[in-house]
């Protein structure tokens, strides 16, 4: 990226913290898609070794079985139910929906895309990522 | 680069003073930007173009700043004022509720000077999406001379034409931030507004300019370009509608 356009970069893209709650679901959206992407990776890796027969799955599932393989799949299936929940909403506006109406704008021009509804969606997002995750936890460390 | 100034010029009783930080950058000879930092005082209506101003007349007259009508009307004096981008001349010290007010030149556009931007990008972009009527005859010959429009079909686009193209929501536009192709929120806002307006007959022609990897695709409804629109324009609707229209949502 040439130093003369003076473009914020990556830095400036992922900060959340001066757009409000619309631009902390930007940057979990991107962060979750990664994720995934990582979790999609690896689980074809883990899959893989059904190829090692009975003995090296029972001995690969081990191996994951443990405190900090649960906390990471708690965490993807939290970043499943956001992407998941949090694009409904995003493909939903992409297509025009929920956005509001052109309308000629009054003081102190409150953007009408900016709406109740999608900040609904936003918080709904979160809050069923959180409860996911906590449902995730109680099952593999409720035993 | 640093430097503390006042003035003892005398104010009202109601005056209070804040530290200014202005970035100071030429490149031509700096390597990097630094700031510097002036005492200003300023009233409950004194604007932070105001204070800039004030600094260059009894601080440091080479300070860079563009601006014109003073009235959020002329688009010139966008920059980075406490982090968010923000006209200078539509933003009043008191509201932003600090004692230290940083000003910097937007980003996402190359600097001339301290607080300058080139503006080009933005002019070539929005020239770029044909900003104007297209169609085959002319009002001129119509029997009424005007092409006439209905109240809903003004309504359907005349919050995009109180565009005034500061640059505000491209420089608050996360695409905008590492993509140098990219055409930005300000042009695709001024592609639906032609596209909605009835007179209008050149939307395909429109369409298929936007309708690239760096065009409209890449818009991914952060809404930072509605947040900061001086003019109440809400380009992220603007686009969001264009996109449903694009994608077979509505007509």
């Amino acid at each position: 990226m040439p130093q003369d356009e003076h473009k914020e970069g990556i830095g400036g893209m992922i900060n959340p913290r001066r757009y409000g709650i619309e631009r902390v679901a930007y940057l979990l959206m991107r962060l979750s898609g990664l994720g995934l992407l990582a979790y999609f990776i690896g689980h074809i890796y883990e899959t893989s070794n059904i190829l090692r027969g009975q003995v090296g799955w029972n001995d690969f599932m081990e191996m994951i079985s443990t405190p900090e393989g649960h906390i990471i799949m708690s965490i993807v299936i939290a970043m499943c139910v956001f992407h998941t929940v949090n694009g409904v909403r995003v493909m939903l506006g992409h297509g025009g929906v929920g956005v509001g109406k052109p309308a000629r704008p009054d003081y102190p021009y409150d953007p009408a895309s900016q709406n109740y509804r999608h900040k609904i969606g936003i918080y709904s997002a979160i809050l069923l990522a959180a409860v996911a995750m906590m449902y995730g936890l109680a099952v593999m460390f409720g035993e | 680069m640093a430097q503390v100034s006042s003035v003892s010029n005398e104010q009202s009783p109601t005056a209070k003073s804040i530290t200014l930080k202005i970035s100071r950058y030429n490149p031509e000879h700096d390597e990097s930007s630094g700031f510097m930092e002036f005492n200003v005082k300023y009233e409950k209506w004194t604007t932070v173009l105001e204070a800039i101003l004030d600094v260059k007349k009894h601080f440091d007259h080479s300070v860079a700043v563009r601006y014109s009508c003073r009235q959020a009307t002329c688009g010139s004096c966008g920059m980075i004022i406490n982090g968010k981008p923000r006209l200078a001349c539509f933003t009043k010290i008191s509201e932003l509720d600090s004692n230290t007010v940083t000003v910097e030149p937007m980003n996402n556009f190359p600097v001339i000077r301290d607080l300058a931007v080139k503006f080009e990008k933005l002019f070539d972009t929005h020239q770029k999406i044909k900003p104007y009527l297209i169609r085959d005859d002319t009002e001129l010959v119509s029997d009424e001379k005007e092409f006439l429009q209905t109240p809903e079909e003004v309504e359907q686009y005349i919050q995009f034409a109180n565009c005034i193209k500061c640059g505000l929501c491209n420089s608050a536009c996360p695409t905008m931030a590492t993509d140098s192709s990219f055409v930005g929120p300000q042009a695709l806002a001024q592609a639906y507004r032609y596209v909605a307006d009835s007179r209008d007959k050149g939307k395909d022609s429109r369409l298929k300019i936007i309708d690239d990897s760096h065009g409209i695709w890449r818009c991914h409804f952060a809404g930072s370009c509605s947040q900061v629109c001086p003019k109440g324009v809400d380009p992220a609707m603007g686009i969001q509608l264009l996109r449903g229209y694009m994608l077979g949502f509505s007509s």
